[in-house]
C-alpha cells in the first residue's frame, strides 16, 4: 500500500487500473480529460496491459463501452456534463444489455449558460437510466468505489453498469493523501470478469437487446433491470464489508457523520457534503445537536437506510446541488417520497438548494440553514424551498449586466 | 458459401440454399431482404451482424432471429462505434488467449440509409478513420423506410416520398455516400445490388479476405417506399443498373473501377416510369423537363467513366 498525493481525477484512473480492466473508450471533455491521459500514458508506456481508444463522441462511447462489455471484457469509461447527456440515449440501451462495467462521471453543471464548473444536475440526468450511482466526497473514496464499482457491477445478481461521480475541480483537480492498494490486493478483492452467457462467441450465436413486440415482454425485462438494481442493494452492503476487511476502510451506502443524538440532520451528496461536515463540527461546539447524512449510493436508492436514519428527528434540511426547474431539488423530493407515510418520519423535511455551477456553500450559510431548521421545528412550518444566493453574488451579477448594458449600447453607437 | 480463399466466377458457384432463415416481417419483395440474404450466403454465420435502428431491426424480435450467427442491436447513430468495442473485445480475448482463433467472429454493421446518410455519418467516418476491421453494409431504399418513406439524404431528386407530396418531389439531390466513404481511404468500398447477385458475391467475397474497413451500399428497391408490385423488385434493380442510374463498381488499391458498364443504356425512364414515386413525371402530364434534368445527370455520370470494365 503507497499514501501519496492524488487528484481525483488520478484516483479514478488508479481504481481502473487495479481493477484490471481491459478496454477503455474514450473521449475528452473537461473536468475528466486527465482521467483518460492517465490511463492512455500508462497504457502507451506499458505500466498497464489494455486498450485504449478514442471514438468521435460520448455516444459512440458509451456504445463501444457496452458493446465491449456485452463481448466479454472489463470496460472501463469516463465523462463529465454534456458528454453524460451526449450519451443519454446509450445510458438507456446499454443498460439494458445488462453489460456491467465502469462509467466514472467528473460532475459539471449543464449548459446553459454553458460552464465548466460542478453541480449535480448531469449525473441525475442519469438517475433514470438503469446505471446505478456511487457519489464520492473525497479522492480516496473515487479510487475504492471504483472497485467496489466493478464488484457490484459484475455481481451475478445485479449485471448492471455502474456509474462512480466525483465533483468537478472540487476532486477532480484537487490533491489528496490517497492511500493507493497493492495491485495483488486490489486484484484479488476485484476477481476476474466472468462474462457468463452475455458474450459473443462463433460456438455459441446470441442475439443481444432484441426488439420486443407488446408491453408484457417489454415491462417483463424493464422489471428484471428494476430488479436486479433492487438486488444492488444488499450487494452492495456485502462489498463495502468485504472491502472494509481486506483494506480497512468503510464505505456505507449512506454515510452517517454524528447522527447518532442528533435532532437535525443536513443531507447532501457528493464533495460538498465536507463542508457539510465541517459545518455540523463548529455546530455541535455552539451546542447544537446536528450530523450528516451523505447518500453515496444513490442507485439503488438505499430507502430502508435512510428511513431509518432520518427517523425521530426534530429536522432535517436536504441541500441539493442540483435543480429540476419547476420542482426544486431531487434529493428532497427522493426522501420526501422514502419518507411519506411513516409515523416516525421528521415533521420538518425543509428544501435548500446550492452549490450550482460550483458556487460555494459557506460555513455561514451552513448555520442559516440550522437556524431556519430550528425555527420551522418551532413553529411547525416547512419553510418554503430556499436557493441560496447573496445579496453580495446578486450584486456582482448586476455589475456584469450594467458592464453588458454599458458595452451594448457604445458598440451600438459605433456602428451607427 | 464458398471458405475464405474459394472463386466466385460465375452464377453457378452461387450457393443454391440460402443461409438467413424465412418467415421474417418484411415487406413482400423486399430488395434489402434479397440483398441481405446473399451478402449472409457469403459471409456465413460466424458474424456478428451490429444493426442500426431500420427495417431490418425487425428481423430479430424476441424470441426468434433468422440469423445462425449473432446480432447486436444498437441504435441508430452509433452501430459502427458497436462494431468497434466488439471488435476491440474479440482482439482483447484473443490477444489473451482467453477465446481461440476459431471463437473469432466478423462483424458486420447493416444499416439503412437514414443512418448510413445522415445521423450515422459521424460514428461512420470515425470508425474508417480508426480503420476499424469490419465489413459495413447499407441498404439504401432512399428514404426513412421504417417509418413511411420520408425523404432522406439518399432520396432521388423529384422522388415523391411521404415528406415531399409536391408537384415536382424532393427538391434535393441523393447525397454521393460513396465518394464520402472513399475519400476515407478505406480498405474497400462497393455499389451492389440484389438483383445482381454475382457482382455482388464477388464483391462480398472479395470484401471478407481484405482486413480493415469494408464499406457496402446495396441499393434496395422498396415496393412499399418507392410503390410498385412487389413482383417486380428484381426487374426494378435491373433497370436501375441498366439504365445507369445506380452504378456498380469498387473501390479497392485506391483505384475506383466500374464492374458493370452499361453500354447501351435505356433512358431513365425506363426505370422511372415503374415506381408510383415518379408517377407525377408522367401523369397527368409528362414533365420532360425534369426528366431531361435526371437523364442529363445519369449522362455526366457515365461520360467520365472509362470504358473499360474489369
Amino acid at each position: 500500500m503507497t499514501r501519496t498525493l492524488l487528484t481525483g481525477n488520478a484516483a479514478a484512473a488508479w481504481g481502473a487500473r487495479l481493477a484490471g480492466v481491459d478496454y477503455v473508450p474514450a473521449f475528452p471533455i473537461t473536468p475528466q480529460t486527465e482521467i483518460i491521459e492517465t490511463l492512455a500514458n500508462w497504457i502507451d508506456s506499458g505500466e498497464m496491459r489494455g486498450r485504449l481508444v478514442t471514438l468521435e463522441s460520448e455516444h459512440s462511447m458509451v456504445t463501444a463501452a457496452g458493446s465491449a462489455a456485452a463481448t466479454g471484457v472489463r470496460v472501463f469509461s469516463a465523462t463529465s456534463s454534456q458528454g453524460l447527456l451526449y450519451a443519454m440515449e446509450m445510458l438507456y440501451t446499454v443498460s439494458g444489455w445488462r453489460a456491467p462495467f465502469v462509467l466514472t462521471n467528473v460532475s459539471r453543471g449543464l449548459s446553459s449558460p454553458i460552464t465548466l464548473e460542478p453541480d449535480h444536475n448531469d449525473i441525475l440526468a442519469a438517475r433514470d437510466s438503469g446505471f446505478l450511482q456511487i457519489h464520492c466526497a473525497s479522492c480516496q473514496e473515487v479510487l475504492d468505489s471504483t472497485l467496489i464499482a466493478y464488484r457490484l457491477a459484475e455481481d451475478e445478481r445485479v449485471r448492471l453498469p455502474v456509474i462512480v461521480n466525483l465533483d468537478g475541480f472540487y476532486l477532480s483537480f484537487t490533491r489528496e493523501p490517497v492511500e493507493i492498494p497493492d495491485a495483488d490486493a486490489a486484484r484479488q478483492f476485484v476477481g476476474s470478469f466472468d462474462a457468463e452467457n452475455i458474450r459473443f462467441r462463433a460456438s455459441a450465436p446470441e442475439s443481444h437487446a432484441v426488439a420486443v413486440l407488446g408491453g408484457g415482454p417489454y415491462s417483463y425485462f424493464r422489471y428484471e433491470t428494476h430488479l436486479a438494481a433492487i438486488n444492488g442493494l444488499a450487494v452492495y452492503d456485502e462489498i463495502a464489508d468485504e472491502f472494509h476487511q481486506h483494506f480497512g476502510r468503510r464505505h456505507d451506502a449512506v454515510e452517517a457523520y454524528r447522527v447518532d443524538d442528533a435532532d437535525y440532520l443536513f443531507v447532501m451528496m457528493g464533495s460538498f457534503a465536507s463542508k457539510a461536515r465541517e459545518a455540523v463540527d463548529r455546530l455541535r461546539e455552539a451546542g447544537w445537536a446536528i450530523g450528516l447524512a451523505r447518500p453515496r449510493l444513490l442507485r439503488p436508492l438505499p430507502a430502508a437506510l435512510l428511513q431509518q436514519l432520518l427517523a425521530d428527528r426534530k429536522g432535517v434540511a436536504v441541500i441539493d446541488q442540483n435543480i429540476s426547474m419547476g420542482m426544486g431539488g431531487v434529493l428532497h423530493s427522493e426522501l420526501a417520497s422514502v419518507l411519506y407515510g411513516r409515523n416516525n418520519a421528521p415533521p420538518v423535511l425543509a428544501s435548500f438548494i446550492g452549490g450550482l455551477g460550483g458556487r460555494d456553500i459557506s460555513t455561514e450559510e451552513f448555520f442559516e440553514i440550522a437556524q431556519v431548521l430550528r425555527q420551522a421545528v418551532e413553529s411547525g412550518q416547512t419553510p418554503p424551498p430556499r436557493l441560496l444566493f447573496t445579496e453580495t453574488e446578486l450584486r456582482e451579477v448586476r455589475k456584469l449586466q450594467a458592464i453588458a448594458q454599458v458595452e451594448r449600447s457604445q458598440l451600438g453607437e459605433t456602428n451607427d | 458459401m464458398t471458405d475464405k480463399n474459394g472463386v466466385i466466377k460465375s452464377i453457378k458457384d452461387l450457393p443454391s440454399t440460402h443461409l438467413l432463415g424465412t418467415g421474417t416481417p418484411m415487406c413482400a419483395g423486399c430488395g434489402a431482404l434479397e440483398a441481405v440474404h446473399e451478402i449472409y450466403d457469403i459471409l456465413g454465420k460466424n458474424t456478428v451482424f451490429v444493426n442500426a435502428a431500420g427495417c431490418m431491426t425487425l428481423l430479430s424480435v424476441y424470441p426468434f432471429t433468422p440469423f445462425r450467427g449473432s446480432w447486436l442491436y444498437t441504435a441508430m447513430a452509433s452501430a459502427p462505434a458497436g462494431a468497434q468495442g466488439v471488435r476491440d473485445a474479440l482482439d482483447i480475448l484473443l490477444q489473451q488467449k482467453r477465446i481461440k482463433q476459431d471463437e473469432d467472429l466478423e462483424v458486420v454493421v447493416l444499416t439503412g440509409d437514414g443512418a448510413a446518410y445522415g445521423m450515422g455519418l459521424s460514428a461512420t467516418s470515425g470508425a474508417m478513420e480508426r480503420m476499424l476491421d469490419f465489413i459495413y453494409v447499407c441498404y439504401d431504399n432512399e428514404g426513412y423506410g421504417n417509418t413511411g418513406q420520408q425523404y432522406s439524404g439518399a432520396t432521388p431528386h423529384a422522388a415523391r416520398t411521404s415528406t415531399s407530396q409536391g408537384v415536382s418531389g424532393f427538391a434535393g439531390y441523393k447525397k454521393n455516400l460513396f465518394d464520402i466513404w472513399v475519400a476515407h481511404k478505406p480498405a474497400y468500398a462497393a455499389t451492389v445490388i440484389g438483383a445482381d447477385p454475382l457482382d455482388l458475391a464477388k464483391k462480398i467475397e472479395k470484401a471478407r479476405a481484405i482486413e480493415g474497413p469494408r464499406m457496402i451500399i446495396a441499393l434496395s428497391p422498396c415496393p412499399t417506399g418507392w410503390d410498385y408490385d412487389p413482383r417486380e423488385t428484381v426487374n426494378v434493380g435491373r433497370l436501375a443498373v441498366k439504365t445507369g442510374v445506380w452504378p456498380l463498381k469498387e473501390y479497392v488499391n485506391g483505384e475506383i473501377v466500374h464492374t458493370r458498364i452499361p453500354r447501351e443504356r435505356p433512358p431513365v425512364e425506363e426505370y422511372l416510369k415503374l415506381q408510383g414515386r415518379f408517377k407525377h413525371l408522367f401523369t397527368p402530364q409528362r414533365n420532360d423537363a425534369l426528366l431531361a434534368e435526371i437523364q442529363a445527370k445519369v449522362d455526366a455520370y457515365w461520360e467520365n467513366v472509362p470504358v473499360q470494365e474489369k
